[in-house]
């Protein structure tokens, strides 16, 4: 049964470097994993993933809050009494070691038999398809060969827990994409519990089983991917996940959002429920078959500024400098508080709404 | 079982975490503990002889020449006699004097020649660049030991004997070589597109080394100058060599030539002149040691 | 003036545009030359102030100048042969080998552990650090006539301390710098205690340079202490280790101020090393020819250290 990943109140601060006083890198986080799972803990530079990350391998000591492995709180003890495995965004390899060197290296501290290492190795570099690099050393590598290595080295102590940091961000574009593929049919396949951290939202979406995000130490929300796109618990996730990101219209001090693909021109929303709104177009851009749309909307509360993505099998004719009626299905819209950027209760909002008063 | 098998096998799984945790712990105040330890024997042994130096300089002689007594305090009242004897009574003045417009010039001399000349090696891709750079590092290898007697001919030729403008002519033979070696270091860790971003900007290759490669070598040339300013003071064959009287001579001479009349050791003040140059050089290294690694290891970046 | 400013001043000059590849680029912008340029003040001032002394003792030993009488006249081998007769020469060139291995092994040694030491983070490190760089940044001449007192035979400090523990009875002394076997020792000593801060911040500068990732992961990977120190960082500093240990070994077999002043080479030459002896004979005794013969058998060993140098440098760099 694979473990569980938790962590209570956890805060971890650091004294400020000369500008102003400490900084909380995580200011009271808890999380526990389900068994198995592939969680990714997503946001932007200086969230504080990575030092969650960190605290949970034992590289950090929090400053308060407990981390639990399996259900033993392990405040205190060295990374190696964890049994965790981690794999770094530089991969980290020994570069004095050939990559059999680097596998067999935690095995050798572990004070396995030779032929156990022997078993060990051959399982984990058959699994990730390496056997032929085992005389190379790293530098002779290529990225996508290197992070293979690295997740052997993790794989053969066979820990309770992946940590994975950033791993895909080091390599080109093209290779991501299949690095990615790999990387979830791997786990899918050894069944580990994983944690994932990525500022990538679309990398996030993509792999995990559920998704924390974080900003400035805290996990704004904890959900499965489509909940999280679907019902962001305040701006800042709404506006994190989803390319191009979820539209936001100040009205009567809520921000109203719908995301760029439910706004539609208004021929193409069918239903009673629906809101609308005058579409003053800008520019339209040509991205993969879809048509986004750049201009302002008026009439809905103030104007703002939105994107409306259109799919290829909408062909209603759009062009720059032109005022068209586009739509919004009611039940797409998403409420904020306009201070707090919290969720709220959605408000009605009339097909012909006027300006706010 | 091997210890670290045992540690292996002693985790969250077989030993409580409780007692594993304690374990840890001690493992860990002992390993702070043994820091701290050699760290200060570490500073003892090495300052050590520094602080006698201190106490010494104002020993007066019945207590210094005293067998019986304890060297590292002061037995007798202290007195300021052999400071002033060092500061009033020798040329030690002049000899700090000498030393500091040597040791600049000599400096200043080490940069003009030696900053180019790194340059040239770590960045214009010749193909004799590196056959160059080895050359220059096999000339550090001759020893002023082995030099300086054909050298003092050489300097008596150019009538330099006797003058300490004769320090400044030679030294730099040995700060070059090391200052060549230390820069190209330093430069070839910076990267490539700033430079090119300059002369895309208009500027000539010279312009834009003068503008943005030695600035950001800054740190790196603040350590080479402190590391040949050090080694100029430190430098005592050929400054016994070229140079006798007294109102020439540098610290490194002209303090034991002075304070040392045949069998006659006047302590000290010997002590005395010891530490008033020993700590401010040292505190100035230690301030840029900081520096100084840091252009070591400028070239080391991630993976 | 940080790289920001720097890539923010708006160019002054203003390159007139580029033609065709055929127009003759600006002194200024011509790599060759600027190679050639901004190297010959260096090479120069070497070839002249190195490179012809350096011949010019070649020369020498080869002669029969002195000091007395500066007139050059070949005498081919004679120097040499009167070096090979001479005990003196030999017991040099013994003691200098002796004392460049042994100086080697406790600096290699003793700059790795106060690296480590340097590395490791506690309160006080600055102090701890000035202290440890004293022995080195001041002038050898004045840190060694210390040593002269504290290893002197009736009132060194070092005697009075094992005097109070008793391991000295009353009026007893060491004779550190009289007994040969010790005089050797205290020689050794010395220098090491000159050399090895410099060895330290050499090799500090390589335990820095590994990635800190690289030391997590090896944390990860469940290695302790002993078994990062070994498996890892050693392995990843031994050329920088092996830099530091040559230069020491350089110097250390160069060394003639720390031998001068302690013991003038005495008692009886036992601390007598090839660079203190040039010295004596070459300048105190007047004969240059006789003085550059001696000198001259530094060479061949400086070279062979500085190929091993190289090697090791060339391995730090691939790696």
């Amino acid at each position: 049964m694979p473990d569980v990943v938790e962590v209570r109140e956890l805060r971890k601060r650091f004294d400020g470097g000369g500008r102003g006083g400490p900084v909380y890198a995580i200011d009271g986080v808890d999380l526990a994993t389900e068994p198995g799972e592939y969680l990714v803990l997503l946001g932007p530079s200086g969230c504080g993933k990575t030092t969650l990350l960190r605290t949970i391998a034992g590289l950090e000591e929090p400053t308060s809050g407990e981390v639990l492995i399996g259900g033993h709180v392990v405040n205190g003890l060295p990374p190696r009494a964890r049994k965790i495995a981690m794999v770094f965004q530089s991969y980290a390899l020994y570069p004095h070691k050939t990559v059999l060197k680097n596998i067999t290296f935690p095995l050798k501290a572990a004070g396995m038999s030779a032929d156990k290492q022997q078993e060990r190795v051959e399982w984990a570099t058959g699994l990730l398809s390496i056997e032929h690099l085992l005389s190379r050393r790293p530098r002779q590598l290529s990225g996508g060969e290197r992070q293979r290595v690295a997740l052997a080295r993790a794989l053969v102590r066979e820990p309770r827990v992946f940590l994975l940091d950033e791993p895909l961000s080091n390599l080109d574009a093209k290779l991501r994409a299949t690095a990615r593929d790999e990387l979830k049919r791997f786990q899918d396949r050894v069944g580990t519990t994983t944690i994932y951290v990525t500022h990538d939202q679309a990398e996030a979406m993509g792999l995990g089983d559920r998704i924390a995000v974080m900003e400035a130490g805290k996990i704004r929300q904890l959900g499965h991917p489509v909940a999280i796109y679907d019902d962001p618990a305040d701006t800042f996730v709404a506006t994190f996940i989803g390319s191009p990101p979820m539209n936001l219209v100040r009205r009567d001090g809520q921000l109203v959002g719908f995301r760029p693909e439910h706004l539609l021109p208004i021929e193409n929303v069918t239903g009673a429920d629906r809101v609308t709104m005058p579409f003053h177009i800008d520019r339209v851009e040509y991205l993969s078959g879809d048509r986004h749309v750049y201009g302002t909307i008026t009439g809905l509360g103030e104007d703002a500024r939105v994107i409306a993505r259109l799919p290829s099998t909408v062909s209603t004719p759009i062009s720059p400098d032109e005022r068209h009626e586009f739509a919004v299905p009611a039940q797409r819209l998403r409420f904020f508080d306009a201070e707090s950027g919290q969720r709220s209760d959605p408000v009605p909002v009339g097909a012909t709404a006027g300006p706010p008063s | 079982m091997s210890e670290t098998a045992a540690l292996a096998a002693n985790t969250i799984e077989t030993v409580s975490a409780d007692a594993l945790r304690r374990r840890y712990r001690r493992q860990h105040v002992a390993a702070r503990v043994f820091v701290y330890f050699a760290a200060i024997l570490a500073a003892l042994l090495c300052a050590g002889p520094f602080a006698w130096s201190a106490i010494t300089a104002f020993k007066l002689n019945r207590d210094l020449y005293n067998p019986e007594n304890n060297p590292f305090i002061l037995n007798e009242p202290p007195t300021g006699d052999h400071i002033n004897l060092l500061l009033n009574g020798t040329p030690f003045l002049t000899f700090v004097w000498n030393t500091v417009w040597v040791g600049v010039l000599v400096v200043a001399i080490t940069l003009l020649l030696g900053l180019p000349a790194a340059y040239a090696l770590a960045r214009l891709n010749r193909p004799w660049s590196t056959p160059m750079a080895i050359a220059i590092f096999f000339v550090y290898l001759v020893p002023p030991s082995l030099l300086f007697l054909s050298l003092s001919r050489v300097v008596a030729g150019l009538g330099l004997q006797d003058s300490t403008w004769s320090l400044v002519l030679i030294y730099p033979t040995i700060t070059i070589p090391v200052a060549v070696w230390l820069l190209m270091g330093f430069l070839k860790a910076i990267p490539k597109d700033i430079e090119e971003q300059a002369m895309v900007d208009g500027h000539s290759r010279v312009g834009a080394f003068l503008r943005t490669v030695i600035p950001l070598a800054f740190p790196g040339i603040v350590a080479v100058v402190v590391f040949a300013f050090v080694l100029t003071t430190s430098e005592f064959i050929y400054a016994l060599a070229f140079i006798s009287p007294s109102d020439a001579k540098v610290v490194s001479t002209g303090v034991p030539t002075e304070l040392v009349r045949g069998d006659v050791f006047f302590w000290q003040s010997l002590q005395a002149a010891t530490i008033l140059v020993a700590v401010p050089i040292a505190f100035i290294f230690n301030f840029f040691l900081e520096r100084f690694i840091a252009g070591f290891t400028m070239g080391a970046v991630k993976g | 003036m940080t790289a920001a400013d720097v890539t923010n001043t708006p160019a002054r000059e203003q390159a007139a545009p580029e033609p065709a590849r055929r127009r003759k680029q600006p002194l200024a912008d011509r790599e060759s030359f600027l190679a050639k340029a901004f190297l010959l003040p260096s090479i120069l001032y070497i070839v002249v102030l190195v490179g012809v002394p350096f011949f010019l003792a070649i020369g020498f030993s080869f002669s029969d100048v002195t000091s007395g009488d500066p007139s050059f006249d070949w005498v081919g081998l004679r120097n040499y042969r009167r070096i090979f007769d001479d005990p003196v020469f030999w017991r040099s060139l013994s003691n200098t080998i002796v004392f460049t291995l042994v100086s080697m092994v406790l600096i290699v040694l003793l700059s790795k552990v106060l690296a480590n030491i340097l590395a490791a983070d506690f309160r006080g490190k600055w102090v701890v650090r000035f202290c440890i760089l004293l022995p080195w940044t001041t002038p050898v001449s004045l840190s060694t006539i210390s040593w002269l007192w504290l290893l002197d035979n009736v009132f060194s400090p070092i005697d009075w301390v094992l005097r109070q523990i008793g391991y000295l009875g009353p009026g007893e002394n060491m004779y550190w710098l009289g007994k040969p076997g010790l005089a050797m020792a205290s020689v050794i000593a010395v220098h090491v205690w000159r050399l090895v801060p410099l060895a330290a911040v050499i090799v500090l500068a390589g335990l820095v340079s590994i990635p800190k990732d690289i030391d997590d992961a090896a944390r990860v990977d469940g290695a302790g202490f002993w078994r990062r120190m070994f498996g890892i960082t050693v392995p990843l500093t031994l050329p920088v280790i092996a830099v530091a240990g040559l230069f020491g070994a350089i110097l250390t077999f160069t060394v003639m101020a720390v031998v001068y002043v302690l013991t003038r080479g005495g008692p009886t030459n036992s601390t007598q090393v090839l660079a203190s002896w040039a010295y004596f004979v070459g300048i105190q005794g007047g004969d240059v020819a006789q003085g550059a013969a001696v000198a001259l058998f530094l060479f061949p060993l400086l070279l062979a250290a500085a190929i091993a140098i190289l090697r090791a440098v060339r391995r730090a760099e691939t790696l």
